[in-house]
C-alpha cells in the first residue's frame, strides 16, 4: 500500500515550534498564489516509521548479505563513514572561507591521497557520479584538443565493446564520435583492431582495467604506447580500480586522464542508486582544463583555486558530493596503504576461488586467472536446459542471495558477471556457490522451479512490458 | 588481518589450494608491478581515525540555524528527527541501483512515491528518480530542449542561479547549443521586453527562475503567453516555495527541475543534495535518467519496476538521452520522508513562515536604511544595499556565531554593493533582531 493511501485528513506527523510573528499579510498577485492542496501523505510520525521501516523491510542490502553485482564493487559499507560524514553536515557552501577550513582541508588530503593512488598530478573532486566523471574526463580532452587547435580533427573516442554502457553515453554527450572495437579472442583490446583505427582523428581512447570480464589488459603498457604515439589521450574507467591496488596506478600504466568511484572502491554506500563521488586525476599536461574550484595546496595551507582560465567550467554546484568524499577520507585513514592493498589481493583471491568453484558445473568465458570478477557464459547451458541466465539470477534471490549482474558485458550471450569483493568470507563465498550448484541441478531437473522463480520474495516476475507500454509514472487518488 | 576482511591465514591457504596456485602473486602475473603500496600513511584504528576527523571538523565553525542567513539555493530548515533515524535503515543505505526488482520493492516504492510527491508540488505529470543536484538537472533540462524541437537556442534568465548557469554552459556547449543570457528589470524580473525581442525561430527554449535567484517570484502566467506553443518553457523552482506559490504545472511549463536539498537534507556544505526532474507525459521518451513505474507481478500483486529504459546508457549506449547512471537515490528518500512527516499543512506552515519572516526582516532593514533593490513580489529572499564595508562585516559577523546575507555584487556587478538576505522558518525574532544590530553597528 502506498503511503497516500495511508493517509488520513488532518493527520499530523510535525510539530513546529510556536511562531512569534504577527501575520504581515500575503502581497502576491492572486494568480500565483497556490490554489489546490498538493496530494502529500497526511499520517502521524508512526504512521511514517511503519510505513518507511516496511519498505526498508522490502529491501536486499549488503548488510544483509552477499551481494556480487560485477562491476559494482558492493563491499561493506564501515559505519565509522556515516559517522564522520555527519560532522560536516551542517556546513553551508558559500560560508566564509575561513569557516570552512577543515573541509577545505579534508578536500586537499583526499585529492592528495589519490593523486597518489591513481598516479596523477592533479585532481577535481566535483563531479557526483562515476558518469559524471566520465563526462568531466572527456571534457577535460576536448579542451585540450580544442586549446591544441586540433579538435576539428580529433572527432573520435574509441571505447571497446565490453565497455560499460556510460563510455560511450558519455562520449557522445562530450560531442565525440563513438567507435567500438571489437575485442580479440581473449577477451582484451585487440592490438590489431584498435591499430586500424587509430590516427590523428582520434581524441581518446576510453579503457577499463581490468576490463569487464575481469581480465587485466596485459598488452596495456603498449596501448599507451600505441595511444600517444597518434597524440590521442587514454582514459581510464576507474569502475574496477579495487582489483589492483598496492600494485600498480593507471598513472604508471600510461593513463592521463583517471576516473574513480569512491562509492565502489573508497567504501561509501550506494544508497539505492546514489550519491555517488566520481573524481576525475589527470597528468600534468591536462591540469590547465580542470572543473573549478580545485582545491591546492599553496604555501602549505590548502585553498580554493578559481583562476584556472582555461578551465572547463564547472561540473556540479558548490564543491560535489562533498559528504561522500568524507566517508572515503576516513576510510583511506582506516585501510591505510598496506590494507589498501590487502584489499585488492582479497578482492581477487575471492573471485578466483569463486570462479573455480563455480567452474566446476558452469562455464566460466576465458576462463583463465581472473582479477576483481569473473564472467559466467550460460549460452550453452541455456540453449540444453532452457533455464536462461534470468531464471538463475531470479532463482538465487530465493536462497536469500542477491544475483550477480545479468547480461553484460554484452560480448558473453547469457552473461553472469560476478564480483564478490574483499569483505566476503570463504564461508559466504560458499553458500553462494552450493546456492548456485543446487540451481544447476533443478535447472536439469526440475526446471520449472527455476524459470518460475523468484517465488519466496515480497513480489513474484513483474511485468516489465505492460509497465513500459502503459506507464504509470505516479499514484493517482 | 582487518576488521573489514575476514580472511584468515589458514583460509587463504585453502583458497589458494582450490585455485590451484601457489601464493597470492600469481593471481597478479598480468599486472606491471609499478610500485609496492602507496606512499600514503598506514593504517589506523577507530579512535584515532575518528580523533583526526574531528579535529577537521573543528576547524569548522558550525552556526545555530536560527543565525543563518544565507540561503542561495542552500537552505536551512528543521528536519525532523525521524527523518534521519528512517533513513539510516542499512535496507536503505546500502542498497545497489534497484537491478532486482523483486528484491527492491522498498526502493522502488519508495522512488515511486517520491516522484508523485515531486509531481503534485510542481503541476507536472511525470518525475524522474532524480538527479545529481538542481545545477545538472537544469543543465539536463537545456539538453532536453533541444532534443525535443532539435533547436539550439537557448533564452536564459540571468536571475536563474550563478552555479546553474555555469554548469549549464559546461554541459551545453559540446552540444553547440547557445545561450543568450535575458537580463532583470527593476521589479527584479525578467525582462520582458529583451526576452520578447531575443525569441525567434531558432528558440529552443525559454528558462526562469521561480523564485528566482533574487528571491523575486516571476509571473509565469504572463510569460507562458509571450512564448509560442512550440519553445520548451523550463522553469527553475524551490520546492518548498511551491506549497503556497501556484505550480508551474498549471501555466503550462514543460519542464520543472531544481534543487531538492530543502526538503529535509542538511546543507552538507552543497552535496549531497539532490536534483529532480519533471516534465509533461509527452515530452517522457526524451526524459534524463531513471523512472519508477507501477505495476503487477504474474500473481496479480502490485509492485514495481525501472521504466522506459531504452532511452538509457545502459541500453541505448551512445543513443542514450543523458550518460546518467548513479543518480542521489538516497536523498530523494530524504525528500520523500520529509514530505511524509510534514504533509501538504507542515511544508506550507514551513513555507509561510519563511516568506512571513523574510518580509518582516525586510521592513525593519528598510527602516534602518538597507534599501531593497527590486520591488516585485519576493518569497523568503531579497537583495538589499549595503555599504561598501559590509563585506568585511559579513566576515566580522561570524564572532557573532551569524551567518549573514551573502554579498552578491561580485556576481552581479551591475547592482552596485548588495546582499541577499534569506530567511526560513528556523530563525526567530530574536536571532533577526541580533543581524539588525550586528549590520547597523
Amino acid at each position: 500500500m502506498t503511503i497516500f493511501e495511508k493517509s488520513v485528513k488532518d493527520r499530523k506527523g510535525y510539530e513546529l515550534p510556536p511562531y512569534e510573528l504577527s501575520d504581515v499579510g500575503c502581497n502576491l498577485p492572486e494568480h500565483l498564489i497556490r490554489k489546490e492542496t498538493p496530494l502529500l501523505p497526511e499520517v502521524s510520525e508512526v504512521d511514517v516509521v511503519r510505513h518507511y521501516t516496511e519498505l526498508a523491510h522490502k529491501n536486499y542490502s549488503v548488510d544483509r548479505g552477499f551481494y556480487p553485482l560485477g562491476s559494482c564493487t558492493m563491499k561493506y559499507n564501515p559505519k565509522i563513514n556515516e559517522d564522520m560524514a555527519a560532522l560536516f553536515a551542517n556546513l553551508h557552501p558559500f560560508q566564509p572561507r575561513e569557516t570552512i577550513q577543515g573541509a577545505i582541508n579534508l578536500m586537499g588530503e583526499l585529492k592528495d591521497l589519490l593523486c597518489e593512488i591513481t598516479g596523477t598530478d592533479d585532481m577535481t573532486l566535483q563531479p557526483a557520479a562515476g558518469a559524471h566523471g566520465e563526462l568531466t574526463g572527456l571534457l577535460i580532452a576536448r579542451a585540450y584538443f580544442e586549446d591544441k587547435g586540433e579538435l576539428d580533427k580529433r572527432r573520435k573516442v574509441i571505447v571497446p565493446d565490453s565497455a560499460h554502457g556510460t563510455n560511450p553515453a558519455s562520449a557522445s554527450m562530450a560531442g565525440f564520435d563513438v567507435i567500438e572495437i571489437k575485442s580479440g579472442d581473449d577477451g582484451c583490446v585487440n592490438l590489431e583492431e584498435l591499430k586500424a583505427h587509430l590516427d590523428d582523428t582520434v581524441a581518446v581512447i576510453m579503457l577499463t582495467n581490468p576490463n569487464t570480464l575481469g581480465l587485466f589488459e596485459k598488452d596495456i603498457l603498449n596501448i599507451s604506447q600505441m595511444a600517444h604515439e597518434v597524440g590521442a589521450v587514454l582514459y581510464y574507467d576507474g569502475a574496477n580500480l579495487n582489483a589492483i591496488m598496492g600494485r600498480t596506478r593507471p598513472g604508471d600504466m600510461g593513463f592521463d586522464i583517471v576516473h574513480l568511484n569512491l562509492h565502489k572502491t573508497f567504501s561509501t554506500p550506494h544508497g539505492m542508486g546514489g550519491p555517488g563521488s566520481g573524481p576525475i586525476g589527470v597528468k600534468a599536461h591536462l591540469t590547465p582544463f580542470l572543473p573549478t574550484p580545485i582545491v591546492r595546496k599553496s604555501a602549505d595551507k590548502y585553498d580554493l583555486d578559481y583562476n584556472l582560465p582555461k578551465s572547463i567550467g564547472m561540473v556540479r554546484s558548490f564543491y560535489g558530493n562533498f559528504g561522500v568524499m568524507v566517508k572515503a577520507y576516513t576510510y583511506i585513514h582506516t585501510m591505510g596503504s598496506c590494507g589498501l592493498k590487502h584489499v585488492s589481493e582479497m578482492a581477487v583471491l575471492n573471485a578466483n576461488y569463486l570462479r573455480k568453484r563455480l567452474s566446476r558445473l558452469y562455464k566460466v568465458a576465458y576462463d583463465r586467472v581472473c582479477m576483481h570478477e569473473f564472467v559466467i557464459d550460460n549460452e550453452d547451458f541455456a540453449k540444453k536446459t532452457q533455464v536462461k541466465t534470468l531464471d538463475i539470477a531470479k532463482r538465487l534471490l530465493d536462497y536469500g542471495l542477491h544475483a550477480p549482474t545479468v547480461y553484460f558485458p554484452l560480448i558473453v550471450h547469457e552473461a553472469m558477471m560476478v564480483e564478490p569483493t574483499e569483505t566476503e568470507s570463504k564461508q559466504s563465498l560458499d553458500t553462494f556457490a552450493d546456492a548456485m550448484e543446487k540451481i544447476y541441478e533443478e535447472a536439469i531437473e526440475n526446471p520449472e522451479v527455476v524459470k518460475s522463480a523468484p517465488h519466496v520474495t515480497p513480489v513474484r516476475r513483474l511485468d516489465d512490458l505492460t509497465a513500459t507500454k502503459s506507464p504509470i509514472f505516479r499514484y493517482k487518488k | 588481518m582487518h576488521r573489514y576482511i575476514p580472511h584468515t591465514e589458514e583460509e587463504i591457504k585453502q583458497m589458494l589450494a582450490e585455485i590451484g596456485v601457489s601464493s597470492i602473486d600469481d593471481l597478479f602475473v598480468d599486472v606491471p608491478k609499478t610500485i609496492d603500496g602507496y606512499k600514503i600513511p598506514e593504517s589506523k584504528d577507530e579512535f584515532t581515525v575518528r580523533k583526526a576527523v574531528q579535529g577537521l571538523a573543528r576547524m569548522n565553525v558550525e552556526f545555530e540555524p536560527e543565525n543563518v542567513f544565507l540561503g542561495a539555493g542552500i537552505y536551512f530548515h528543521h528536519i525532523p528527527t525521524v527523518v534521519g533515524h528512517l533513513a539510516s535503515n542499512p535496507n536503505f543505505l546500502t542498497a545497489y541501483t534497484p537491478y532486482q526488482a523483486e528484491v527492491s520493492q522498498g526502493t522502488l516504492q519508495m522512488l515511486f512515491e517520491f516522484q508523485t510527491m515531486m509531481c503534485e508540488l510542481t503541476g507536472m505529470q511525470v518525475s524522474n528518480s532524480s538527479m545529481y543536484d538542481g545545477a545538472s538537472a537544469f543543465a539536463e533540462a537545456l539538453l532536453m530542449a533541444a532534443r525535443i524541437n532539435g533547436k539550439k537556442k537557448m533564452l536564459v534568465a540571468k536571475t536563474i542561479n550563478p552555479e546553474y548557469r555555469t554548469v549549464a554552459r559546461t554541459y551545453t556547449k559540446p552540444a553547440g547549443i547557445t545561450i543568450d543570457e535575458i537580463n532583470y528589470n527593476r521589479s527584479g524580473r525578467i525582462d520582458v521586453e529583451m526576452l520578447r525581442s531575443k525569441i525567434d525561430d531558432d528558440t529552443s527554449a525559454v528558462a526562469v527562475a521561480y523564485p528566482n535567484f533574487f528571491g523575486i517570484v516571476e509571473d509565469l502566467k504572463s510569460l507562458r503567453e509571450l512564448i509560442p506553443e512550440n519553445i520548451v518553457f523550463i522553469v527553475v523552482a524551490e520546492p518548498v516555495s511551491l506549497a503556497i506559490l501556484e505550480a508551474p504545472g498549471k501555466f503550462g511549463a514543460d519542464i520543472v527541475v531544481g534543487e531538492g536539498q530543502s526538503l529535509g537534507v542538511t546543507p552538507n556544505l552543497g552535496g549531497p543534495g539532490i536534483g529532480f526532474f519533471t516534465t509533461l507525459e509527452k515530452h517522457v521518451r526524451k526524459m534524463p535518467g531513471r523512472i519508477i513505474g507501477q505495476t503487477k507481478d504474474v500473481d496479480g500483486k502490485t509492485g514495481y519496476v525501472m521504466i522506459l529504459q531504452t532511452r538509457e546508457q545502459h541500453i541505448r549506449r551512445e543513443k542514450a538521452t543523458s550518460n546518467i547512471c548513479s543518480n542521489q537515490a538516497y536523498i530523494a528518500l530524504l525528500n520523500a520522508l520529509y514530505l511524509s512527516v510534514m504533509g501538504p499543512q507542515g511544508l506550507k506552515e514551513v513555507a509561510w513562515r519563511s516568506y512571513n519572516s523574510a518580509h518582516y526582516l525586510a521592513d525593519e532593514l528598510a527602516k534602518r536604511g538597507f534599501k531593497r533593490v527590486f520591488d516585485g513580489e519576493f518569497f523568503n529572499e531579497f537583495v538589499v544595499e549595503i555599504p561598501i564595508s559590509y563585506r568585511e562585516k559579513w566576515h566580522e559577523m561570524v564572532k557573532d556565531g551569524i551567518l549573514g546575507p551573502i554579498p552578491i555584487d561580485r556576481v552581479y556587478k551591475e547592482l552596485g554593493p548588495s546582499a541577499l538576505v534569506c530567511t526560513t522558518e528556523v530563525n526567530t525574532k530574536e536571532s533577526m533582531q541580533r543581524l539588525i544590530e550586528v549590520m547597523t553597528k
